[in-house]
């Protein structure tokens, strides 16, 4: 046996998975509540102790973490076109696992100068402009930035022309310098980019969130957990030397505040007949719902499906769902158990929940009519032949309707515009270790993989959405 | 010497719903071929894709492409969206059917202009015709 142990610092869970890599299987996991004022290491000793009940004592021949803790990786980032080059700072940032605050496109403003002291991001992501390209708006904004005397490292991502005047512009911060997340028109390049956010992350930003203690106890990978999931996602899909992935998928966590979508395809148009529009889309492509969560952002939910979808869905009248929502927003910690209205309420809020996320990450097409047939007009990514999906997040693990809950991800007939998988084999993430997979694929990508595959417990197949 | 020089940039594209695309790629290969950095947005080209890439691209010009006849309805406004978004004075030239049926070239080119084109042209102009207008337009600008 040769334990390791994989830790996800939470915002208000830490969560410990241990796993033995010689014998390719989970050992146990475990959990404890974590608060920002208390030291994290308590939830860490904590998660440990629950874990050694569970397991007996072990001896971890390596450790690694990965965190959300104290807000995530907080991004702000500033670009020229909104649809161009701050759409791909955007992509590039979420791609890394950051929870982007904000997004500026063109100028910077002295009033939005004053929100960017309010934000404090730990990190600040500065494009705009091709390669040769606009020079102006970059220039400007490090001239912004630099009366900020801003304390937080600034990446510097733009037109490469403009690169080395915005670093002296803003000569005494931390200013780092990457290859342009859009060199050419329509051509995205952010792995660059989010290899220096992360690099940052373990640099700077564990210290800086009061982890530096607990990083003594660690080997080497530290990163943002929604970074760890999306690499988890890409072994899955793609697999690795040794052994095979299970294809393209989508995955879905909703959370209690969010509501993060992954997608690892190509998702560009197959048919001859079809004209795609817009920026082509990372093939691991992450968004994140910011309105839409189970609790924190119940809300949120309502307002985007409608209250009348929530009400229909629950079976439940529109005032008692008022509120019960009304409740549940205050009361965030609360699950249904044995209530029957709430696990109504709750199958709803997830079902609308998952279609609203994944309608707003996958791509659209638009049918326009020409004299000799139909021409298509698609912008962001088809996934309507994605066959897996996967979801996680509480409201879908302790419920008996996952498939029912997760079909809502599928294509619609009557949205037929939404690229949307026509049919996928559903997948669960029941103990939570998608993220401890992605850390452990690092040094053994084999290994995740396998135990993914076992792990990932098959609920079925579902064909499209409900009526 | 002249390698050093930055290529002066062109955006170039088919306008509205128009799908013929063999056209524009000729003039894409044209284009560069003549030295020019070229940004195709290929078919189906709306006015705001041509200046969002002009802005990001600082390109010198905008080439519009017309076969299918709704040139005219297509370019309306396209002048003022450029002021808008800053491309002020940016060169407009338009060209390929833009217009439907045997119209006088002469009154077409009149309206045009009047919509803010700096150069239309007429069916079956070729790519050398453009690219000469191309250099009268650009050369000796910075
Ligand atoms: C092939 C073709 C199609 C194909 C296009 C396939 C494709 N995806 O490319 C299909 C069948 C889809 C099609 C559809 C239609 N077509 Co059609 N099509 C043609 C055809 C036969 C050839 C076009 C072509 O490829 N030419 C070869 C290329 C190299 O030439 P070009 O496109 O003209 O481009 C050159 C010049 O125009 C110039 N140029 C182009 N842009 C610019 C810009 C500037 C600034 C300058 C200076 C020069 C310039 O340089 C280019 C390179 O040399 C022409 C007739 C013809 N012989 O031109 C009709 C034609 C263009 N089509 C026409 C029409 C009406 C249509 C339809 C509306 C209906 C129909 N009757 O089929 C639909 C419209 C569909 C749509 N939404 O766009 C008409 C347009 C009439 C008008 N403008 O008054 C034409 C002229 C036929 C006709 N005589 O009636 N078409």
């Amino acid at each position: 046996m040769k334990p390791v142990l994989l830790i996800d610092f939470g915002s208000t869970y830490t969560k410990v998975t241990a796993v033995d890599v010689e014998g390719e299987a989970i050992l146990g996991t475990a959990a404890s509540y974590t608060t920002i004022e208390t030291d994290i290491n308590n939830g860490l000793n904590n998660a440990l102790a629950e874990l050694e009940k569970k397991c007996g004592k072990l001896t971890f021949t390596e450790t690694y973490a990965c965190s959300s803790a104290a807000g995530g990786l907080r991004m702000v980032t500033s670009g020229l076109v909104p649809e161009l080059t701050s759409e791909a700072a955007r992509l590039a940032s979420l791609g890394a696992g950051a929870k982007v605050i904000k997004v500026y496109s063109f100028q910077l403003t002295e009033d939005d100068l004053d929100e960017i002291r309010s934000i404090k991001p730990d990190i600040f992501l500065l494009v705009g402009g091709t390669d040769g390209g606009n020079t102006e708006c970059i220039v400007h904004n490090a001239k912004m930035l630099a009366t900020l005397s801003p304390e937080f490292p600034i990446v510097i991502a733009g037109n490469r022309t403009a690169a080395r005047e915005c670093q002296r512009i803003l000569s005494g911060c931390t200013v780092y310098i990457c290859d342009n997340v859009m060199p050419k028109f329509g051509v995205l390049n952010i792995e660059p980019t989010q290899k220096q956010i992360r690099d940052i992350f373990l640099k700077r930003i564990i210290q800086a969130k009061g982890l530096s203690h607990a990083a003594a106890l660690l080997d080497d990978i530290m990163m943002p957990t929604p970074s760890a999931v999306l690499q988890a996602m890409n072994l899955l899909a793609q697999g690795c030397e040794g052994e095979s992935g299970i294809g393209d998928l989508i995955a879905v966590d909703v959370g209690g505040a969010t509501t993060d979508v992954y997608s690892i395809a190509d998702g560009m148009p197959r048919q001859m007949n079809t004209v795609y529009k817009g920026l082509p889309e990372p093939f691991s492509k992450r968004t994140v719902e910011g309105d839409i969560g189970m609790r924190y952002s119940i809300r949120g939910i309502v307002e985007a499906a409608g209250i009348d979808a929530v009400a229909a869905l629950s079976g439940l009248s529109k005032d008692r769902v008022k509120e019960l929502v009304d409740y549940l927003a205050v009361h965030t910690d609360v699950v249904p158990g044995d209530d029957d209205e709430l696990e109504a309420l709750d199958y709803a809020l997830a079902s609308l929940a998952i279609e609203t996320a994944v309608s707003r990450h996958a791509g659209t097409i638009e049918e326009t009519y020409t004299m000799m047939g139909k021409t298509f007009v698609q912008s962001g990514k088809n996934l309507t032949e994605v066959k897996q999906v996967i979801v996680t997040g509480g409201s879908l693990i302790h419920t008996k309707r996952t498939a029912q809950i997760a079909s809502h991800a599928m294509f619609d007939p009557a949205k037929p515009s939404s690229l949307r998988p026509m049919g996928a084999e559903i997948r669960v993430d029941r103990s939570y270790i998608i993220a401890a997979m992605g850390l452990l694929s690092a040094h053994y990508p084999q290994t995740a993989l396998r135990i993914m595959k076992k792990e990932l417990e098959n609920d079925g197949y579902t064909e499209q959405a409900h009526s | 010497m002249e390698e050093t020089k930055r290529k002066k940039v062109l955006v170039i594209g088919v306008i509205g719903a128009d799908v013929h695309a063999v056209g524009n790629k000729i003039l894409y290969h044209a284009f560069t071929e003549a030295g020019f950095e070229v940004v195709n947005l290929g078919v189906m080209v709306s006015q705001e894709e041509y200046i969002a890439a002009a802005i990001e691209s600082n390109a010198d010009a905008i080439v519009i492409s017309s076969l299918y006849g709704q040139g005219e309805l297509d370019c309306r406004g396209m002048r003022e969206k450029c002021d808008e978004a800053g491309l002020k004075g940016i060169p407009l030239l338009v060209g390929g059917n833009i217009v439907i049926g045997k119209q006088s070239f002469e009154d077409v080119e009149k309206r045009f202009k009047a919509m803010g084109f700096d150069r239309v042209f007429p069916p079956g102009t070729p790519p050398e015709t453009t690219i000469e207008a191309l250099h009268e337009l650009l050369d000796g600008k910075e």
